[in-house]
């Protein structure tokens, strides 16, 4: 396997834009960065891949001068530099697009571009050379936004554009995008390796932040790996395959493609009928008259670029909100008005899309979390005492089984404990329900892919087990893995029906962003 | 365990800050640093001078542990109960009522006030279930209302104040229980000639079996569990099916239940009379530093309860030597800068750094078997 060395040498070392050299982080009880060393050239994309907790952000953060290194330096162009914040970062044309974008909504577009730097004279603005400035640039680079446009109302990928003009307007020439294609669909996906390459191609250097293999494979010139805060290597793209990438990263070999079996669908679990939602936002519907229905061994999925309704419909699911029209059928019994506690005990389970806002008290052990749906169960109380003995019992055998690690085992704070391992508590308990329907919303947000890898199993376990499975998912690998139907929303409707044996991700990215749709 | 300790200790460190800051006020007012120091150090040690002094830091605690219990149990699920005044003074209006006007006997008494409190509580909790009206608003208003309701219906109760039942000039202030009804005074069984004091009774004991029931209920119990679930995160107990609104509102009743017994405690010693004046009792307020010292653990708020009642009759002791306003100020800041508990404690845990997981993963490191190159072959 070839490898670039990781020991700097005097004869390359110009080559370099940006070295950070032994780069050492700590935190209480954990090194965050052990002795990593990542190197940029000029004009090149690099890739720096990582599972969730393997210390790309910290990493991140040393560069932008936000944690100051136990250890290490970080050198310019070959001349070792003080990075003492962000600020430092800027002079240093070190620009970042931010995985959660960092712009005033209520601003437009022009003047979060503008914001911080602002051209002025004698303390009045001069935003007509700015607004020139920008429209340049985004000619001469096919970054489309509308100046004048208030950032609340544009959508994602015009909000991300404004956050890549934002570090072209500060002439940057060093290009952090972190985790740029979470929330785009595979057409904008395309559009943002196309501008990637083509400041590449231009000398501006690009770091690439991401756990997607296929998109560094597309388009990275070289990648550098990192596990648990250690650095593990650096490879050439053209010499390397994801599976190799994703044995470096992991540490082991990983299934990309889910194993299931093809199954005949039994009989019809859940009945959904014209449902309609009003939006919290604005004057319409979030939801749109939806119907469809799911039977037993089968999973359905609700693909869809995020806020096209998908969270307002799961929450009139599961009884969170009430629908204004329509009506949802659990095993032929109407539940459409249902109480929440009623729909759980029908044997619906839920993992929620935002563990924090829902699925978890954080403020509980992990053993209190276990018991959150069954805690009123005779298993877990008699005449309202809470039976400590048996609520330890039970999830300590659910830890066991689901493998959920947590510093302290029952008693550990939910808040403690890393994103993956409470996903896998939730995904314990609500699995354990022995549920008729589970509904599982985005299950594998923001966890690395030994976790997503075990979700999608036990996912896959009760489809087979015949028990009715409804997905919602943002990510295409997921929907077109594990469906056995895809449906799509698009502004609150159902545009479409797939089977994902015939479908590609590209038909499927024209009706999630709403270029076709099908007479249903 | 390691929390305990944190919550102890910024506990102490707030009440050893709230003393120094206290010494300053008494030097800064008093005339001869000599006779300020003797106050202040009376001030410290008069609670313990006495078994009559001690009686009386034990009979003032019973209602503070009963307001105390009643801010810190809404702080628990997630609710501030200011309307602790409001609901304590009601208390005290059924209370003595019942044992006045209708020379009911004191457990009666005791249970109208903790039913008249649980009404004044509900209010701001069906506002906030209902309507969404933070309670901090509604039971403020709720506090003055209920106060001039309480004084215009004395002053309108002949039956109520002193001229009825002894000759008497005085008109603003309620009958003593000991000629209008001693079946209403709370029974000291043999209390007061063990420590010499009138003022004991069995209402420490009363306010400390509260306590205990409410440690059960919240730490012990299925409803505690649902309660404390609504506390922390109101949408992931509504997403366990919890009903949220039905536990808001029983919160705030038996917050307002608390500081209803609280009142007829205080009342029915047979020692204090309401006086009809146009202020909030002190004790229904001093409940919040109460709770708040104690981090709203009911068994702590015991002690806190104990600790203010202590400087408060502490205070007493530095009289003639200060002016009341100014003993006031200084158990104020005293009380003051104990209620800063919570911000000691957060700086408390940042300064010592408990090694709990917090950062980033708390997974235990697994074995690294692979931790070898497996590039660069």
């Amino acid at each position: 396997m070839a490898e670039t060395t990781n020991k700097p040498t005097k004869a390359n070392e110009s080559e370099y834009v940006i070295e950070m050299l032994n780069i050492t982080k700590e935190f209480p009880g954990i090194k965050a960065n052990d002795n990593i060393t990542l190197q940029l050239k000029k004009g090149e994309i690099h890739a720096l891949l990582g599972e969730n907790g393997a210390g790309k952000s910290t990493l991140m953060s040393v560069l932008f001068g936000l944690y100051q290194p136990e250890a290490g330096c970080i050198k310019k162009n070959g001349e070792v530099v003080k990075i003492n914040d962000p600020n430092d970062a800027n002079m240093l044309n070190i620009g970042m697009v931010h995985q959660h974008f960092k712009l005033v909504e209520c601003f437009s577009v022009l003047d979060n571009i503008i914001l911080g730097v602002e051209p002025n004279t004698a303390g009045f603005l001069k935003k007509k050379d700015a607004r020139k400035k920008v429209l340049d640039l985004s000619e001469r680079y096919g970054l489309h936004v509308d100046p004048d446009a208030i950032v609340e109302d544009i959508s994602v990928g015009m909000q991300q554009r404004t956050e890549i003009l934002k570090m072209l307007y500060r002439d940057n020439e060093i290009l952090i995008f972190d985790e740029p294609t979470a929330v785009l669909t595979p057409q904008e996906i395309d559009e943002l390796m196309r501008i990637m390459r083509g400041f590449a191609n231009e000398g501006k250097s690009i770091l690439f932040i991401t756990h997607k293999l296929a998109e560094i494979m597309a388009v990275a010139d070289r990648c550098t790996v990192l596990r648990k805060g250690k650095y593990i290597g650096t490879v050439n793209i053209a010499d390397t395959t994801p599976q190799e990438l994703s044995r470096m990263m992991v540490g082991r070999n990983v299934n990309f493609k889910v194993d299931k079996q093809d199954m005949e669908p039994g009989e019809v679990v859940l009945e959904v009928n014209g449902i309609t939602v009003p939006s919290k936002l604005h004057k319409g519907n979030s939801v749109q008259d939806v119907s469809f229905n799911v039977r037993r061994g089968e999973i359905v999925t609700l693909a869809g670029i995020e806020g096209n309704g998908q969270t307002q419909f799961v929450y009139a699911l599961t009884g969170l909100d009430k629908p204004t029209a329509g009506s949802i059928k659990l095993c032929g019994k109407d539940i459409t008005k249902m109480a929440i506690r009623d729909r759980s005990k029908m044997g619906m389970s839920h993992i929620p899309e935002d563990r924090h806002k829902h699925g978890l008290v954080l403020d509980y052990s992990l053993e209190q979390n276990m018991v959150l749906q069954k805690y009123w169960d005779p298993q877990f109380q008699s005449m309202g005492f809470i039976k400590f003995d048996a609520v330890r019992e039970y999830s300590e055998r659910l830890i066991e089984q689901y493998d959920v690690r947590s510093g302290q085992g029952p008693i550990t704070m939910a808040r403690s404990m890393s994103g993956g391992n409470q996903q896998k508590a939730i995904v314990a308990r609500e699995i354990d329900k022995d549920p008729e329907l589970l509904v599982a919303v985005q299950p594998t947000r923001g966890l690395d892919v030994g976790a997503i890898e075990y979700i999608h199993k036990q996912i896959v376990a009760q489809r087979d087990a015949g028990k009715a499975v409804l997905l919602v998912s943002l990510e295409l690998d997921e929907v077109m893995n594990l469906s056995d139907r895809i449906l799509v929303m698009y502004e609150g409707e159902i545009v479409g029906e797939f089977d994902p044996k015939v479908t590609t991700t590209e038909e499927l990215g024209l009706y999630m962003a709403g270029a076709k749709r099908q007479e249903r | 365990m390691k929390k305990s300790i944190i919550s102890i200790l910024a506990a102490v460190i707030s009440i050893v800050a709230g003393l120094v800051l206290g010494l300053v006020v008494v030097m800064a007012t008093g005339s001869d640093a000599a006779i300020s120091w003797s106050c202040f150090t009376a001030m410290l040690t008069s609670g313990f001078s006495s078994m009559a002094k001690l009686a009386k830091v034990l009979y003032q605690a019973a209602p503070l542990i009963m307001t105390g219990l009643s801010v810190g149990f809404a702080f628990k699920t997630g609710l501030f109960n200011i309307g602790a005044p409001g609901q304590y003074l009601m208390g005290a209006f059924v209370a003595l009522v019942g044992a006045i006007q209708f020379q009911l006997s004191w457990p009666i008494c005791i249970i109208a006030a903790m039913i008249a409190g649980a009404l004044w509580g509900a209010l701001p909790g069906l506002a906030k279930a209902y309507f969404n009206v933070n309670e901090v608003i509604t039971s403020i208003m709720l506090n003055w209302i209920g106060l001039f309701i309480v004084n215009i219906s004395l002053m309108n109760m002949p039956k109520m104040l002193p001229p009825h039942w002894v000759p008497s000039p005085i008109k603003d202030r309620t009958a003593s229980l000991k000629y209008a009804n001693p079946d209403g005074i709370i029974p000291k069984m043999g209390m007061d000639e063990f420590f010499g004091s009138p003022y004991i009774n069995i209402s420490i004991i009363i306010a400390i079996l509260f306590a205990v029931v409410i440690y059960i209920i919240l730490n012990r119990t299925t409803f505690g569990y649902e309660l404390k679930a609504c506390g922390h995160n109101r949408e992931s107990a509504r997403y366990a099916g919890i009903n949220a609104k039905r536990n808001i509102i029983l919160s705030m009743c038996i917050a307002g239940a608390l500081s209803g017994v609280g009142g007829a405690l205080y009342y029915l010693s047979g020692e204090a009379d309401y006086n009809i004046l146009k202020v909030l009792q002190a004790n229904g307020f001093n409940g919040i530093p109460v709770a708040l010292l104690a981090t709203s653990n009911p068994l702590g708020i015991i002690f806190s309860a104990l600790f203010i009642s202590y400087i408060q009759v502490g205070g007493e002791a530095m009289q003639p030597h200060f002016a009341t306003e100014v003993i006031d100020i200084i158990v104020s800041v005293i009380i003051y800068l104990a209620a800063f508990t919570l911000l000691t404690k957060g700086l408390l845990s940042k300064v010592i750094k408990f090694n709990d997981g917090k950062d980033a993963n708390a997974e235990p490191k697994p074995a690294e078997k692979n931790t070898g190159k497996e590039n660069g072959k």
